[in-house]
């Protein structure tokens, strides 16, 4: 593992990011009618890239919030634009995450994508550029850049593979995500310009933007405009209702990485950029943004528990499961942001999981309606105790990776705001509510249709995938201290930032101002 | 502190999770190719009860786990055994052992540590858990000897008891949170073991569920603990009381508050008033399941961590008259249900509700000693009249309604008299263990400074109607004519050693198990106290007022008359006029109906709660979530598109139209910049 | 030095009457011819103010224009000729095929 070369890990990130597009090159040149091949070829360039992270993952130093493993170069020299890369505590798992999902994620297409096989492979390749891409990158730009990359081939993959009302949601989606991101584009501009006025220096580079002291009026609109920007993509309520639809129409494979990848990018966004450029406007809006976090909790709970697509289901608890994560980034302490950071990990491994179970049983049975199942418990023992354990990772049980985030989350936020945390722990109770109920439905009972009593248990491919997602359920439930020991002092710089930036900024200001008088000067 | 066998402590729950694995690796690859072949012959429609049926010849495996199944458990009694032994052995003040496993979860200022502890509470717990869990597993070899999935049945067996030794042995309150969940999801898999059953797997939803709603509170209690204490480990909480008590910190409110919210998760787990609805259901589970975790353990789960909190709880008298006033009114609430059912176990079901009542009703009065004392006298008795009572159901084929049984006493020679037994010690005849327990229970909630002639006189009342309720069922269900099937009654056979043994060695325990705890004033010495003075010397209530010998001997007396009048009237009604019981349900027939259907509560909660939820999400949905917002979003897109439309229209395509709206705009510029 | 004022008119009318040409006729032929007029009327008006002041530069412009006019002429003519082989008619009321 630590046998590579050191000028290698000097770079290790770059390869990362474009390793999976050196794979595009690769499937250029491979027959469209091998689909066999096509499909090998991919998977062995994921897991590369998966193998090829474990080491950035082993060698992070916890202890330091500085970014690791940085590559600088410069791009767009004129304009204070660079390449510029690196990881720290908070990127470092979601990173890790999209290279473990990869593979799995190519795994469950063999059977499940027969057209166009090359250009889906290609499609899933340049969203892997585009994931790992949004995490790593330093500079605002070539977040931005990467950012819009994400949407280009995952517009695709709905629009092209998807079922029914494909064209409509791949739309809507893109619509939707994009509207957002064109907001943050001015105010990423805004902040150049803003970062030129004070300096004296034209750059685009996010470390530089933290050391700024921006007026506390500015730090409101761009807040607005980077938080609309990630609430669109997270999804927040009430800007959510792209998810349902896109995660329906979207194949399976795109369900996951979008669940468990895409949606992290308007977490991450958060806590990257919204929350540390801007402290004060962020902890001064954040009984707004918590108080649509637990709606969002409530609310996708409810109404996932009325869906009678388990698809569908599944999509509306990320709505749940998200506003958990909001909540914890919200908490402005150690305890919420590391629960919210292993919420993201934790989501995108159980829900996840829970797509790939919906596309296992949709392979076999072309339904995801509930009622058309019932009973199926009796001939797919495999798949019933890897929905059980997926099932109770996604409602939180303790042993389960959702319990420590969740667990975190509401220890955190209850000290910021006990009356929202009271209510979002309602949430927990829901889950319960729609997860075992689905799950009866589906797995309990007797076979009432008489086409579920043949159906094929799991064979070796489809447990080599569903294994090592369970294995991370339950080192992540169990021995949750490999994945916090790595955050903690990205964490703690977080928190400390906002604790001084915000003493800064409001050290001037009459005690008891309103956030009226504050941001519009509106005074009574 | 070197603790010599007490390193080993984490064996115990260690033990049962080798169980779940061994057994999961068998269920996994020797039973689930065995049922999926039948599965695949098996004719549509064929459905399981808690009788089974057919004799096939047993495959090899699952003699190996009938073997580990009870085996593990029976090591971590052993292991328990030595520990408590142990601690015993050390002075009464240094019999306290934590041994930290490994730290779980650390984030800013908060620690969660697996970490276990081993004190005179926990002790009892364990011992209780892994002696009485031993028989029920020896008993579930007998009794499910016959099931298809018979290592599924166990792996899950095994799983509780580790949860379960996780609950209790926790030291701190995260670990028990753990243990919390985890028997409430094993609770749920055995009580829809029979899955295939609708009833069955409701009613393990409903019972996880309800649990949920519990734990929503313990967990909201233990954020506020946290940020109160600065810690969740017993120790340090209990230790910081007088110093954040002298600072203002932790008020009177406080305490309040956080005892409260555990509070509303003892009553989930615990099945009290208004959250108990959950435990009749779960006698849909195999009947050891429902000895084991409704009865014996699981469900006094709540118990103990009222006992284990009994320092916060004393600082808030709120609480604790909120726990006493629960546990009373449900005690005597669902004793009253008891009366009325016909189902062998939910009499039984509606009856550990009731003794749980007591429990509460013992800690709410501040005689936390007396309620683990009953908890573990109950433990013996209830345990071994699920037991009986599923020697009874084995008997008659799955029957479990005792109208249809009756004149088994001569049938089942083993059962009976142990089963007798139990009752006698329920209904608190001097001597056997209920009695002791619960009589100082009742003493204890007349004397207490926390205690009141009230709940006295509650308790008593309904330790008569436990006594008319219980021996009810005997009566109906060993005496008198045979009501049985014919096609039953040719079958009815005692069960086989393996479930008479736990059924004897249980009946010796219901008889001495109260022998520990004897008051001074019948001339003996409470050791049970003695023993647990250590947990509860700083936080135990005072008498009130120093109390004559007389008086604890006339109310004594008078629980026990009270107890003799309930059997004498059952015996009166189910003995001598059979008849009556009848007409006395048709002269009230409100009444009576109200009472059968468990005064309504399911219907009543089914009817505010359920559907308005259901509905209400049905409605956001439908009319929020596509009507409304994406109406908005679809509302957009359809302006932009009209607009659009409108728009296009100006491209005629005709030249002449281009070339003068060109001509137009060039005069309205050049007008503009001119006449500016 | 001479004076513009009869040479502008003589422009403004010049354009003018192509203006119309181009706006009210439908004959695409004519419309190319109106707008050469149009050309020719700015030319007039170039040539008139750069002799008028002594700068060549309305000269040159006015060479430029004719250059462009010229080059313009030979592409519209050819369209025409295409569309009129393709279409049979160059009444620009009928080639409305760039309608919405």
């Amino acid at each position: 593992m630590t046998g590579l070369p050191a000028d290698f890990m000097a770079n290790i990130l770059t390869v990362l990011i474009f390793l999976p597009l050196a794979g595009v090159f690769v499937l250029f040149f491979l027959p469209r009618d091998n689909n066999r091949l096509l499909r090998n070829v991919t998977f062995a360039v994921t897991l590369l890239t998966f193998l090829l992270s474990l080491p950035v993952a082993l060698k992070l130093d916890g202890a330091t919030a500085a970014m690791q493993f940085v590559v600088r170069a410069p791009w767009i020299a004129d304009y204070g634009i660079e390449y510029h890369v690196g990881v720290d505590g908070i990127s470092l798992w979601l990173v890790m995450l999209t290279t473990f999902l990869m593979p799995i994620a190519i795994l469950s297409t063999y059977k499940a994508v027969e057209k166009h096989v090359k250009e889906f492979m290609i499609f899933m390749l340049i969203l892997e550029v585009g994931m790992v891409g949004v995490f790593l990158a330093i500079d605002l730009f070539l977040f931005y850049i990467f950012w819009e990359l994400v949407l280009i081939p995952m517009y695709f993959l709905i629009g092209v593979w998807g079922s029914e009302r494909r064209i409509y949601s791949a739309i809507k989606f893109f619509l939707f995500t994009f509207a957002g991101s064109v907001l943050m584009l001015v105010a990423i501009i805004a902040l150049y310009f803003h970062h030129h006025e004070v300096t004296g220096v034209y750059s685009t580079d996010l470390l530089r933007m933290y050391a700024l002291d921006i007026p506390v009026k500015l730090q409101f609109w761009m807040f607005a405009a980077f938080a609309l920007a990630f609430a669109f993509k997270v999804p927040m309520f009430p800007f959510h209702t792209w998810l349902p639809d896109a995660h329906v129409d979207a194949p399976t494979s795109g369900s996951v990485i979008l669940a468990a990848i895409l949606l992290k990018m308007g977490t991450y966004g958060f806590l990257r950029f919204a929350i540390p450029l801007f402290p004060v406007a962020a902890v001064d809006l954040m009984p707004a943004i918590g108080a649509l976090a637990v709606i969002g909790i409530i609310y996708g709970a409810l109404v996932s528990m009325v869906q009678k697509d388990m698809k569908k289901l599944v999509a509306y608890s990320s709505v749940s499961h998200l506003g958990f994560v909001m909540l914890g980034l919200f908490a402005f302490n150690v305890q919420g942001i590391e629960g919210g950071i292993l919420q993201m990990i934790n989501h995108g491994v159980s829900t996840g999981a829970l797509f790939l179970i919906v596309g296992l049983i949709y392979e076999r049975r072309h339904t995801r309606l509930i009622s058309d199942f019932g009973g199926l418990s009796k001939v797919l023992p495999v798949y019933a105790t890897v929905f059980m354990i997926v099932t109770l990772s996604s409602i939180g049980l303790p042993g389960t990776n959702g319990f420590v985030g969740e667990f975190l989350i509401l220890l955190g936020a209850f000290k910021t705001n006990r009356v929202l945390t009271v209510l979002a722990a309602t949430g927990v109770i829901l889950a319960a509510v729609y997860m075992l109920w689905m799950y009866q439905r589906v797995m309990f009972g007797k076979i009432t249709n008489e086409e579920n009593r043949h159906l094929r248990d799991l064979n070796a491919r489809e447990v080599a995938y569903m294994l090592p997602i369970l294995v991370m359920v339950f080192w992540i439930g169990v021995y949750p201290q490999t994945f916090l020991r790595k955050m903690d002092a990205s964490v703690q710089a977080v928190v400390t930032r906002i604790e001084t930036k915000r003493q800064a900024a409001l050290s001037g200001r009459p005690a008891g101002e309103t956030l009226l008088a504050r941001y519009f000067d509106v005074r009574k | 502190m070197v603790g010599g066998i007490l390193d080993y402590l984490w064996l115990v729950p260690a033990l049962p999770l080798l169980g779940v694995v061994l057994n999961g690796a068998i269920a996994l690859f020797s039973e689930r190719p065995l049922l999926l072949a039948e599965a695949g012959h098996e004719e549509a429609g064929h459905g399981h009860g808690d009788a089974r049926g057919g004799d096939e010849a047993p495959a090899p495996y699952r003699k190996l786990v009938a073997l580990i199944g009870p085996g593990v458990v029976g090591a971590a009694f052993a292991v328990s055994l030595l520990c408590v032994l142990q601690l015993a052995a050390r002075a009464p003040q240094d019999r306290l052992f934590v041994q930290v496993l490994f730290p779980w979860i650390q984030a800013g200022g908060f620690t969660g540590s697996a970490a276990l502890q081993l004190d005179p509470l926990s002790a009892v717990m364990i011992l209780v858990v892994t002696g009485v869990g031993f028989l029920i597993h020896v008993y579930s070899v007998g009794y499910m000897s016959h099931e298809k999935a018979f290592a599924r049945y166990f792996v899950y067996l095994n799983l509780f008891t580790f949860a379960m030794l996780t609950l209790v042995l926790g030291s701190n309150y995260l670990v028990m949170f753990v243990g919390w969940e985890g028997v409430g999801l094993c609770s749920y898999l055995l009580i829809g073991y029979w899955y295939e059953k609708q009833s069955a797997s409701d009613a393990g939803k409903k019972a996880f569920i309800v649990n949920r709603i519990g734990d929503f509170g313990f967990i909201l209690g233990v954020f506020l603990l946290f940020w109160t204490f600065g810690s969740v480990d017993y120790t340090e909480v209990f230790a910081r009381i007088p110093a954040l008590s002298g600072n203002g910190t932790l008020t009177t409110e406080i305490a309040t508050a956080i005892t409260l919210l555990l509070f509303v998760g003892a009553v989930g787990k615990s099945a009290q008033i208004p959250l108990y609805v959950w435990l009749p259901d779960a006698m849909e589970g195999p009947t050891p399941v429902s000895a084991l975790i409704h009865a014996a353990t699981m469900v006094t789960a709540g118990v103990y961590m009222v006992a284990r909190s009994s320092a916060l709880y004393m600082l808030a008298p709120v609480s604790m008259g909120a726990v006493a006033a629960v546990g009373a009114v449900t005690a005597i609430f669902s004793a009253t249900i008891g009366i009325t059912q016909n189902d062998i176990k939910r009499v039984l079901a509606y009856s550990t509700v009731s003794q749980l009542g007591y429990m509460f009703l013992a800690c709410g009065v501040g005689a936390f000693t007396a309620g683990i004392f009953h908890l573990m006298t109950h433990a013996f008795f209830k345990a071994l009249l699920f037991l009986a009572s599923g020697s009874v159901i084995h008997a008659l084929s799955g029957q479990q309604d005792m109208r249809k049984m009756g004149s088994l006493k001569k049938h089942l020679p083993i059962t009976f008299p142990t089963m007798f037994i139990a009752t006698l010690a329920i209904a608190g005849i001097p001597g056997l263990s209920g009695f002791f327990s619960k009589d100082e229970i009742l003493w204890k909630s007349f004397s207490s400074e926390h205690g009141h002639l009230a709940l006295w006189a509650i308790g008593t009342l309904a330790a008569g109607v436990t006594a008319f309720y219980m021996f009810r069922l005997v009566f109906m269900t060993f005496y008198g004519e045979s009501r049985m099937e014919p096609a039953v009654e040719k079958h009815v056979h005692e069960s086989p050693w393996s479930m008479t043994v736990p059924l004897m060695l249980l009946a010796v325990f219901s008889v001495i198990g109260g022998w520990v705890g004897v008051p001074e004033v019948l001339g003996g010495h409470n050791y049970f106290e003695e023993w647990m003075a250590p947990v509860f010397g700083h936080g135990a209530a005072h008498e009130a007022a120093h109390h004559p010998a007389a008086l604890e001997l006339a109310l004594m007396a008078g629980s026990v008359l009270v107890a003799l009048c309930g059997i004498a009237l059952a015996y009166y009604l189910y003995r001598v006029r059979t008849k009556k019981p009848e007409e006395i349900a048709e002269k009230v027939p409100g009444l009576y109906d109200v009472v059968l259907n468990k005064y309504y509560v399911d219907e009543i909660y089914d009817i505010v709660i359920v559907r308005k939820v259901v509905n209400g999400s049905i409605w956001l949905w439908n009319a929020f979530d596509a009507a409304f917002i994406d109406g908005i979003v679809n509302g957009i897109a359809a302006v932009v598109r009209g607009a659009g439309d409108g728009v296009r229209r100006l491209q005629t395509g005709v030249v002449g139209n281009y070339a003068f709206s060109l001509l137009l705009g060039a005069v309205l510029v050049v007008g503009y910049i001119l006449l500016r | 030095m001479m004076e513009p004022a009869a040479y502008l008119l003589l422009s403004g009318i010049l354009f003018g009457i192509g203006v119309v040409g181009v706006v009210a006729r439908k004959n695409a032929l004519i419309i190319l011819m109106s707008v050469e007029i149009m050309l020719n009327g700015v030319n007039v008006a170039f040539i008139a103010v750069g002799s008028h002041l002594g700068d060549v530069t309305g000269s040159v412009f006015a060479f430029m224009v004719m250059t462009v006019a010229a080059a313009e002429a030979a592409v519209g003519l050819a369209i025409l000729i295409a569309i009129y082989r393709l279409k049979e008619t160059i009444d620009i009321t009928e080639l409305n095929v760039l309608k919405w």
